[in-house]
């Protein structure tokens, strides 16, 4: 036969029977678009969550009281809050491969000022903070060495605090109350964005680490130090450095555990894309699933109509079909069938995925091998069940096929 | 010169049902000429159609040898029986066996489909032909369902003639059909049979064998009495003997 009537054969003898047709295709395309988009919607999760981190700063190692030794929290009472502002000192004096250094102080509290007041969390830090967190201002300056050596009240707020008390002026210069201790601002922060759990980077005030310490928190304390290696690759080597400087600093006998946890950025990329990763996982699966049904569904229509085309089969060949005729004609409509279904289900899963990224708060991103493989083992189903069935029927002699019930 | 079209040389069919077998067929030889119009007779459960598929090629007989038109069938590859099937041969069957929600018109060209040989240009122009051949002409573009029993019967006869076949086969055309259908489609296969085309049908009723030429008829597998009919029933004729209350369509 040519094929140009082996085509037209074919997409008749979809069209003849309409609701098997479009059920097939439609396991198909329900099958496709569910595992595309499901693991878009993962992998658009933890392109999110690796973009966050890369916003955290460069370079960036945290030191934090407290081990994290497996079996959970270890050391006993007092291990924890034993971080100094001489700790951070010692680190700026010694460290080598470092290219700044700030203590994070942490404190929550009321701030008063312009049009009202707003409870946010302010941090001390150092004059090296900014460029630690691959952070910038917006206008003004941020507080120097020399504010901080002489515990001068001034801060920096971040974009939201700027939003809900400063909504109509220039906060620089302004005087603002925090906890009742009078601050100047001198400068306001670039906006960030949210975190990696949904919270505002930018609901938040700076001020110099000891006025914070001395003024607001209120003891001599503080919650963690933030190091900025030199670079990338000597992130790993600093990091042995600030073990060894840490451990002298809190008089660590050889035997004796840390009492504190380094992490550097990849550590902490590490536990934030486990988080989506499971999530990725989890979608994935239940796509999986989705295919499944979607081919067992293609299963039971081809097996259903096994009959009625077994004896449309026996008719071909009593008229003097071949084998090969029947194969061919049966192969090219399961892959007209197939391919269709496949194509639409890509199609919408690129629509749901506009939608998602365009009118949600989800990232989609449709990665093209699984698309592929999506299309692959639909369209594998469809084919297979559609052709097997054939084949088993055009071996037959005419007559069993035309008796098959 | 060599007029055998259909000829069986000890031909059995034995059907296997799980361990028992079944034999439908014990030794038939039959040999028929062309332009033989050859009614088949039998009690049910004689052989009639068994014989039929064997020798419409749509079965293969468990031993002997089927000569059809001076070739033994024996050794063919099922690429040439296929080819039989359509050229040789034009099978009708009791169940008409057309194919659902197609139109008349598509399933008379279904054989032509197949034809290897033939121009497959005019396609549509020879089903035309076969259906106005066999008075359908207005209803080309039916689907079976909405097609008469009769009607149906007759578009299985267009498309069992439309590659213009030397053979007919009927296993029991008019077994689903009032007499009245089953004397027009008789009256078709006169006309076929005037035309040249050999015809073998199978038939239950003794009135209706009388349209063929002669008679074969059989019990428990075998052939037990061939005559040569004298009074031959005329189709015509009898058509006209019944009285007229609708209008052929
Ligand atoms: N597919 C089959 N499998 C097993 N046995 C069969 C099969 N077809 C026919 N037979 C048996 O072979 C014998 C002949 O059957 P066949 O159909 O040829 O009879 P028939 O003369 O056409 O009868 P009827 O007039 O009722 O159509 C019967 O005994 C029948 O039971
Ligand atoms: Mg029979």
């Amino acid at each position: 036969m040519k094929i140009k009537t082996i085509f037209r054969v074919a997409a008749k003898s979809i069209m003849k029977s309409r609701m098997r047709s479009l059920l097939t295709a439609l396991g198909i395309i329900i099958g496709v678009s569910a595992v595309v988009v499901m693991v878009a919607v993962g992998d658009g999760a933890q392109l999110k969550v690796e973009n966050q981190i890369a916003s955290l700063g460069s370079n960036l190692i945290i030191i934090t009281p407290g081990t994290s030794s497996a079996g959970g929290i270890r050391g006993g009472a007092g291990s924890f809050n034993k971080f100094t502002l001489e700790d951070a000192e010692k680190i700026k004096a010694e460290a080598t491969l470092i290219k700044g250094v700030s203590p994070l102080v942490r404190s929550g509290g009321q701030v008063i000022g312009g049009s009202g007041n707003w409870f946010t969390q302010i941090q001390g830090v150092t004059e090296d903070y900014l460029d630690i967190r691959s952070w910038g201002l917006e206008s003004g300056d941020f507080f120097t060495e020399k504010d901080i050596k002489t515990r001068a009240k001034v801060c920096v707020l971040g974009s939201e605090v700027v939003k809900n008390l400063f909504p109509n002026e220039d906060p620089v210069g302004k005087q603002i109350r925090i906890k009742n201790v009078p601050f100047k601002v001198i400068g306001v922060l670039k906006s960030k964005g949210q975190t990696s759990v949904g919270t505002s980077n930018d609901d938040i005030v700076l001020a110099p680490s000891k006025t914070v310490l001395d003024r607001l928190s209120g003891g001599r304390f503080i919650s963690s130090i933030q190091v900025s290696a030199v670079s990338t690759e000597k992130s790993a080597a600093a990091q042995a450095e600030l073990k060894a400087i840490m451990r002298e600093a809190h008089n660590l006998s050889r035997g004796e555990e840390d009492d504190f946890t380094i992490k550097d950025q990849t550590d902490l990329a590490e536990t934030a894309t486990e988080t989506s990763r499971v999530l990725t996982y989890l979608l994935a699966s239940v796509a999986g699933v989705s295919l499944i049904v979607g081919g067992i569904g293609i299963m039971n229509i081809m097996l259903v109509s096994v009959t009625e085309r077994t004896r449309e089969i026996g008719i071909r060949l009593s008229v003097g079909a071949r084998a090969s005729d029947i194969l061919i004609q049966f192969l090219t409509e399961a892959i007209v069938l197939s391919f269709s279904g496949g194509i639409i289900g890509i199609l919408l899963s690129f629509i749901v995925a506009f939608i998602l990224n365009n009118y949600t708060d989800q990232t989609a991103y449709i990665r093209p091998e699984i698309v592929m493989l999506a299309f692959g083992f639909a369209g594998g189903i469809g084919v297979f069940f559609g052709f097997y069935p054939a084949r088993k029927a055009a071996r037959l002699n005419p007559i069993d096929a035309l008796r098959y019930e | 010169m060599n007029n055998v079209l259909i000829k069986t040389v000890n031909i059995t069919k034995t059907y296997k049902v799980g361990e028992i077998d079944v034999p439908a067929l014990k030794p038939v030889n039959l040999s028929i000429e062309k332009g033989e119009f050859v009614a088949i007779m039998g009690a049910s459960g004689s052989g009639k159609s068994t014989l039929m598929n064997v020798l419409g090629c749509l079965d293969m007989p468990t031993s002997g040898e089927y000569i059809l038109d001076g070739t033994g069938t024996g050794k063919m590859s099922k690429n040439e029986y296929a080819a039989i099937r359509n050229k040789k041969i034009g099978f009708v069957f009791q169940g008409f066996n057309l194919l659902p929600r197609t139109t008349a018109i598509e399933n008379v060209e279904l054989p032509l489909m197949y034809d290897r040989l033939g121009k497959a240009n005019n396609v549509r122009k020879q089903a035309e032909a076969a259906l106005i051949k066999v008075g359908l002409e207005g209803r080309m573009t039916h689907i079976p369902s909405q097609l008469s029993g009769g009607q149906q019967q007759r578009v299985a006869i267009a498309r069992a003639l439309v590659n213009q076949p030397p053979l007919i086969l009927a296993d029991e055309p008019t077994g689903n059909l009032d007499s009245r259908t089953s004397v027009e489609v008789f009256l078709l296969f006169q006309k076929l049979n005037e035309e040249g085309i050999t015809i073998v049908m199978v038939t239950h009723e003794r009135e209706f064998a009388a349209f063929a030429k002669r008679i074969v008829e059989m019990r428990d597998g075998r052939v037990i009495k061939d005559t040569v009919i004298k009074n031959r029933l005329n189709a015509e004729e009898e058509l006209k003997k019944i009285s007229y209350e609708t209008s052929i369509s």
